[in-house]
């Protein structure tokens, strides 16, 4: 077990930032840490990292605990804050060194490992430019470059997609995704198709609570009871779509049909089923016996903003 | 406290002093107004010492203590790098007490011109050794009381303009208390003799005399000793709340 995290809260004065939550990460995972903003992911890194101290509760990384031996925790964690706070007025490799220094490494580590991250990140042509002079983009490659300037076994990052353009989010993400292979990462983001892309297990946090948390492929399967199916077809004027709806509800499964709307000819509807086995083949069938021409029946698949709407909206 | 963390942190500050213009700006405006008074009084006064010089830094370093330091912690604070600073394996104490060294090593560079004026001055006149290198411990120990307070008022706040005036207070009043024991004399002798202790001038007052004394020397090492725990502290603070 990478991280463990044991009935941890943070109450700032009387606000609870994080209420009791409790969960583990695996070695070699990418875990998504997904809420609204407010929700309690910073508070939670932040306590895992050692900045803050919980007010209850404990976290354990690599087995060691972060109130006891927190040093020891801090040498294994690589941790990007978010915003990316750097030394404007340092430069790359400046910078990268003295990361590596506070880090512990030995001196004659250090420029070998700087050149490393140089090359992983993709920073050999701004090497020698000052941070404040640098694009967005570099200036989080930096970041990330700092972070595992030591090869932690486990790398904290808070948003770090934030702020970049749609290319360079790419490239962070397919970083992150080879930074999965050999280490633990625990990212934050409440950008969604993010965690659909780089995470393989994740965790919906909402008002300092735990909402959901499972693989991505789990959390689209089940969380609702069936599935919603859309029909459109056409039909001759005499049926009115209050009439097509009852005969649906007659098929076996259905639960609710609600009509969606009309265009010239054709009438659209909703299907939900109860079961999530699929019926579309029944729905076919009752068109043909019926005489209306499907022209459109498809089922939707859950997408993870509706699943996060729904956890985080509720009360 | 490692040592190593200590000197890493005592470089990158050093280096930054020198990279922006605030070391040069210190350095050449410390001069110039120092040099202004130490050449208008030395001939007036005829005596070949350096006294212009023991008694006018002090003066200066109330300003030029708060100026120093007052981004030193406070800029980390607004700028977020603090928290990197804190969630790499480095102790609070460690980040202190290495951009402490830091100011201090500034303010060494900035005094060591001032051998311009021994060596002139001893060129035209007989400089009382012991009494000159008195003044420069008395100076170094001084400066050391004057930036580690502002580097604890550095410490509260994330607004520079906040740490400076914050830590000229606390030094302003170091630097005055041993001024208005003059007011006290009602208060008895215990009060007095409790300000006087606590007074900066009072111990520099013994030192530049070329007197070294245990308690002027235990004085030095508590405050600074006292600022720096209260700076240290200040940055732990978020671990307790």
């Amino acid at each position: 077990m990478s991280i463990q995290v044991t009935n941890l809260s943070k109450y700032y004065g009387e606000t609870r930032a994080v209420d009791d939550i409790s969960f583990e990460v695996h070695s070699g995972e990418i875990l998504g840490f997904l809420g609204p903003n407010g929700a309690g992911k910073t508070t939670t890194m932040r306590m895992i990292t050692c900045y803050l101290a919980p007010t209850a509760g404990a976290v354990k990384v690599e087995g060691r605990n972060i109130q006891y031996d927190s040093l020891g925790v801090r040498q294994m964690v690589g941790y990007l804050p978010e915003q990316n706070p750097l030394y404007l007025d340092m430069n790359v490799s400046e910078y990268l060194d003295y990361s590596a220094q506070l880090q512990g490494l030995e001196s004659r580590m250090v420029p070998r490992r700087r050149r490393e991250m140089i090359d992983v990140c993709g920073l050999g042509e701004m090497m020698h430019k000052d941070l404040g002079q640098l694009s967005k983009g570099y200036r989080q490659r930096v970041g990330l470059a700092a972070a595992m300037i030591h090869d932690p076994r486990v790398l904290i990052l808070d948003e770090p997609t934030s702020g970049l353009d749609p290319n360079q989010i790419v490239e962070i993400r397919s970083l992150i995704h080879n930074l999965g292979l050999e280490k633990t990462v625990v990212l934050s983001t409440h950008i969604l198709p993010e965690v659909q892309a780089t995470c393989d297990r994740v965790i919906i946090i909402n008002r300092g609570k735990i909402a959901a948390d499972a693989p991505i492929a789990d959390l689209q399967r089940g969380l609702r009871g069936g599935d919603k199916i859309t029909l459109e077809l056409l039909a001759p004027d005499s049926e009115t779509p209050q009439s097509i709806s009852v005969i649906l509800k007659n098929v076996p499964a259905v639960d609710s049909v609600t009509f969606t709307g009309e265009t010239d000819r054709s009438k659209k509807f909703s299907i939900g089923t109860s079961r999530s086995q699929d019926i579309r083949g029944d729905i076919f069938r009752l068109c043909v016996e019926k005489g209306w021409v499907a022209v459109d029946l498809h089922r939707e698949q859950t997408s993870l903003e509706d699943i996060f709407r729904e956890l985080t909206m509720q009360a | 406290m490692s040592l190593t963390n200590v000197k890493h942190i005592f470089l990158k500050e050093l280096r930054s002093f020198f990279n922006s213009p605030v070391a040069y700006i210190v350095i050449v405006v410390f001069l110039v107004i120092l040099g202004w008074f130490f050449t208008s009084n030395l001939f007036i006064a005829n005596v070949s010492s350096l006294r212009t010089l023991f008694e006018m830094t002090p003066f200066l370093l109330l300003f030029f203590a708060p100026a120093i330091t007052m981004r030193l912690i406070s800029e980390e604070k607004k700028s977020g790098t603090l928290e990197l600073l804190i969630t790499r394996p480095v102790r609070e104490s460690e980040i202190i007490f290495g951009k402490f060294l830091a100011a201090w090593a500034l303010y060494f560079f900035t005094l060591l011109p001032t051998l311009i004026y021994f060596v002139t001055v001893s060129m035209i006149g007989k400089l009382d050794i012991g009494v000159v290198l008195g003044g420069y411990a008395g100076l170094f120990f001084m400066g050391a009381v004057f930036l580690s307070v502002s580097v604890f008022g550095s410490s509260i706040t994330e607004n520079q303009v906040v740490a400076f005036i914050v830590s000229f207070l606390i030094v302003f009043a170091l630097f005055m208390l041993d001024k208005v024991l003059f007011y006290m004399g009602g208060l008895g002798g215990v009060v007095v003799s409790v300000f006087q202790y606590l007074s900066i001038d009072y111990h520099f007052s013994n030192i530049e005399r070329g007197v070294v004394d245990t308690r002027d020397i235990v004085y030095y090492v508590s405050a600074v000793t006292i600022a720096l725990s209260a700076g240290t502290t200040v940055l732990q603070r978020r671990r307790w709340v």
